[in-house]
């Protein structure tokens, strides 16, 4: 990446940028440390538990990746500023990021917990529709080379694809739970709560750490792409 | 017709580098440039269907990005291919070009029988050959009643008697105050019809000499350089 | 008077497509063919157990008008790349949803046919019994394939014009489709045998929802898409 022009360069908060992966961190292993340290073990799951700490706040935050995405790309189409369809793609890696870890983490504690690495569990399964939809959403932007339509298309496949969550959750809710026992709904000790809060906060820090550190490298990528157009439109 | 600082990249690569040009009412002007040069390109962004990367242009006073839809209800534009469904007769591809501008199929037959393809307007395009699919391509044309032309080699797998009818619709719209834009790589077909030609080279417009422009026969090598 | 013109494009648009795919011989023999080979193979995947393959009769319907679904919708638009006819398209004046809604109704009808064909092989080949609520089984199948000609027409203005559009519209189009597969599959399901629960109507809800909701948003949406 060219950073050698100085206009460019100073534009960019990188100090700030480096304070807050400082900051998110710190809060992220506080947590953890407390979480861990002062929840008892559970009686059926034992320290197994201790996977929700990370697995329940990263379901969370691919529910807000995604809501972000949904916001930016309608910002998108109603003022056509480009930095509204990076903020969205960036959202969208790392939506699909805590996405993949929410997925990894729930077959962990499956596996011990009911036998199987998989389970057609409703929740699960609908995480695992949520990460195709993000595939999907990603993949367009792979094949798609002009600026302007990669923008257009994806903010269009990212309102679509985040009207479409709470009805796929809604129906895989339905299919698993008209005919057969609802999935293990855990009344949750108030002894977890506060570690689970904690989490939730420390995690939100990170991925908007992550989004922003994503959206500085997409802006940089642009401003290369523009410089390199200047260069076009001014010299033979 | 206005244009004024256009450029287009496609990908990496910058077809258009700042294309300014003015064409009046009653003029139609000639565009050289070899293949590739970004002719096309001009063309289509005339024509709406190509947004530029950065510049503007007008028709008739109207932004061809902001006022698009007004826009194509004043042009004419021929493409390179000419863009006709093969499964249909030549008779239903106008007939589906009626529908969408909202005529009647009288005019279906009036432009058929202009360019001559009234004898085949029941066989399906695809065992026309290539300078019959040109004449269809110019029945739709004539079918849109346009008062700007956006002609992209329009002469190209045409006959003499093609290169006249292609001349005499030209004529008829520069008489009625129209404009027209002619993208070419030879001048000779267009001869006399042309009120001055410009060539595109390195994404630019450069005047062409009067020599050339007098319509003598030019090869695209000769333009360029 | 501008409705009237609107309605004659839609109505020219989904006419020419349906009379060239019904004459192009790549257009809606084969495409109806993948459907029924699907079947076949997934019979023979299966069965050949009569029990085992009507449990399995409504999954595998719906899978193959999926797969024969996808390969229908990039066709709708491919035909007018081909021949570079999609520029002609957008150069008509009139607004541009017309456009999507003849596309539409072009695959509804193509559709319709296909689904004729993939069913009625999937009852015999499934040895299906034909159940008394017959009638509300086929407003599942219609409410069902309503949302994937919707979908799948609004991802194919897309991925038909990007590179890879094989590999891209399944993997937009799928996932979004998991709701209608689900729901209309279990309340098939549930037709075919007693359904005492009456779960098939709430399942016929979401779909008739499912259907609206898309329908307004991809109407809304493709102003943006087909835009150069």
């Amino acid at each position: 990446m060219p950073t050698n022009d100085r206009s460019l360069d100073s534009s960019l908060p990188r100090r700030t940028g480096i304070w807050l992966a400082f900051a998110c961190f710190a809060v992220l292993g506080a947590a953890q440390a407390y979480s861990i340290s002062n929840s008892p073990a559970e009686g059926d799951m034992g320290h197994l538990q201790k996977i929700m700490y990370v697995h329940v706040p990263a379901a969370w935050m691919t529910f807000l990746a995604f809501f972000v995405v949904l916001v930016f790309s309608v910002l998108y189409l109603w003022r056509r500023r480009e930095a509204y369809d990076l903020i969205a793609a960036s959202a969208a890696e790392v939506g699909a990021v805590f996405n993949g870890l929410t997925l990894a983490l729930g077959m962990i504690w499956g596996r011990p917990t009911w036998g199987v690495w998989w389970t057609w569990d409703a929740r699960l399964t609908s995480t695992l529709v949520l990460f195709l939809i993000f595939i999907g959403y990603l993949a367009l932007r792979g094949f798609v080379d002009d600026p302007g339509q990669r923008a257009r298309w994806s903010a269009a496949v990212g309102i679509i694809g985040a009207i479409n969550v709470p009805i796929v959750y809604m129906s895989v809710m339905w299919w698993r739970t008209l005919h057969q026992q609802p999935s293990s709904p855990s009344t949750l000790d108030p002894a977890y709560t506060l570690g689970l809060r904690l989490n939730a906060i420390a995690l939100l820090l990170v991925m908007i750490y992550f989004i922003r550190r994503r959206y500085e490298i997409a802006r940089l990528e642009r401003a290369a792409e523009q410089a390199a157009q200047m260069a076009a439109m001014g010299g033979r | 017709m206005n244009l004024s600082g256009l450029g287009k990249r496609f990908g990496a690569r910058w077809v258009l580098r700042g294309v300014t040009l003015e064409v009046s009412r009653g003029e139609a002007v000639g565009l050289l440039g070899a293949n590739g040069s970004g002719k096309s390109t001009i063309l289509r962004i005339l024509g709406t269907l190509l947004n530029p990367t950065v510049g503007t242009a007008t028709i008739d006073e109207l932004d061809i990005v902001r006022d698009a839809s007004a826009v194509r209800g004043r042009v004419g534009y021929l493409a390179h291919t000419p863009g006709l469904y093969d499964d249909l007769t030549a008779r239903e591809n106008l007939r589906f070009a009626a529908d969408m501008l909202g005529l009647g199929y009288a005019a279906v037959e009036e432009s058929l029988d202009r360019v001559g393809l009234s004898n085949v307007a029941g066989d399906r395009v695809r065992g026309f050959s290539a300078g019959m699919q040109r004449r269809l391509g110019i029945a739709r044309l004539i079918l849109r009643a346009p008062r700007i032309l956006l002609l992209d080699e329009p002469y190209s797998n045409l006959d003499a008697e093609g290169i006249d009818l292609m001349n005499s619709i030209l004529g008829d719209v520069v008489r009625a105050g129209g404009a027209a834009l002619v993208a070419l790589h030879e001048l000779a077909p267009a001869r006399g019809m042309l009120a001055r030609t410009v060539s595109l080279v390195d994404g630019r417009i450069e005047p062409v000499s009067p020599a050339l422009a007098a319509g003598e026969r030019t090869g695209p090598m000769s333009v360029v350089r | 008077m501008a409705w009237r013109d609107d309605w004659r494009r839609v109505r020219a648009i989904a006419r020419k497509d349906v009379t060239t795919e019904l004459r192009a011989k790549a257009g809606f023999n084969s495409v109806a063919s993948l459907g029924v080979t699907i079947l076949i193979l997934l019979g023979l995947a299966l069965g050949p157990d009569a029990q085992a393959l009507r449990d399995a009769a409504v999954g595998a319907v719906w899978l193959a008008l999926l797969f024969s679904g996808v390969l229908a919708f990039n066709r709708s638009f491919q035909v007018e790349l081909e021949s570079g006819a999609l520029e002609p398209l957008l150069q008509y004046p009139g607004p541009r949803w017309t456009i999507f809604a003849g596309k539409l109704l072009g695959n509804l009808i193509f559709l319709t046919l296909m689904v004729t064909i993939v069913v009625a092989v999937g009852v015999v080949l499934f040895s299906v019994r034909i159940p008394s609520r017959w009638p509300t089984l086929l407003g599942v199948l219609a409410l069902g394939v309503v949302g994937l000609v919707v979908l799948g027409t609004f991802y194919a203005s897309m991925a038909s014009r990007s590179r890879a559009r094989e590999v891209l519209l399944p993997l937009l189009l799928f996932p979004m489709l998991v709701p209608v597969l689900v729901a209309a599959t279990t309340a098939s399901k549930a037709l075919l045998g007693a359904d005492l629960m009456h779960d098939a109507d709430a399942w016929i809800r979401l779909l008739a929802a499912y259907d609206v909701i898309f329908l307004i948003a991809t109407f809304l949406a493709f102003e943006h898409v087909i835009e150069a």
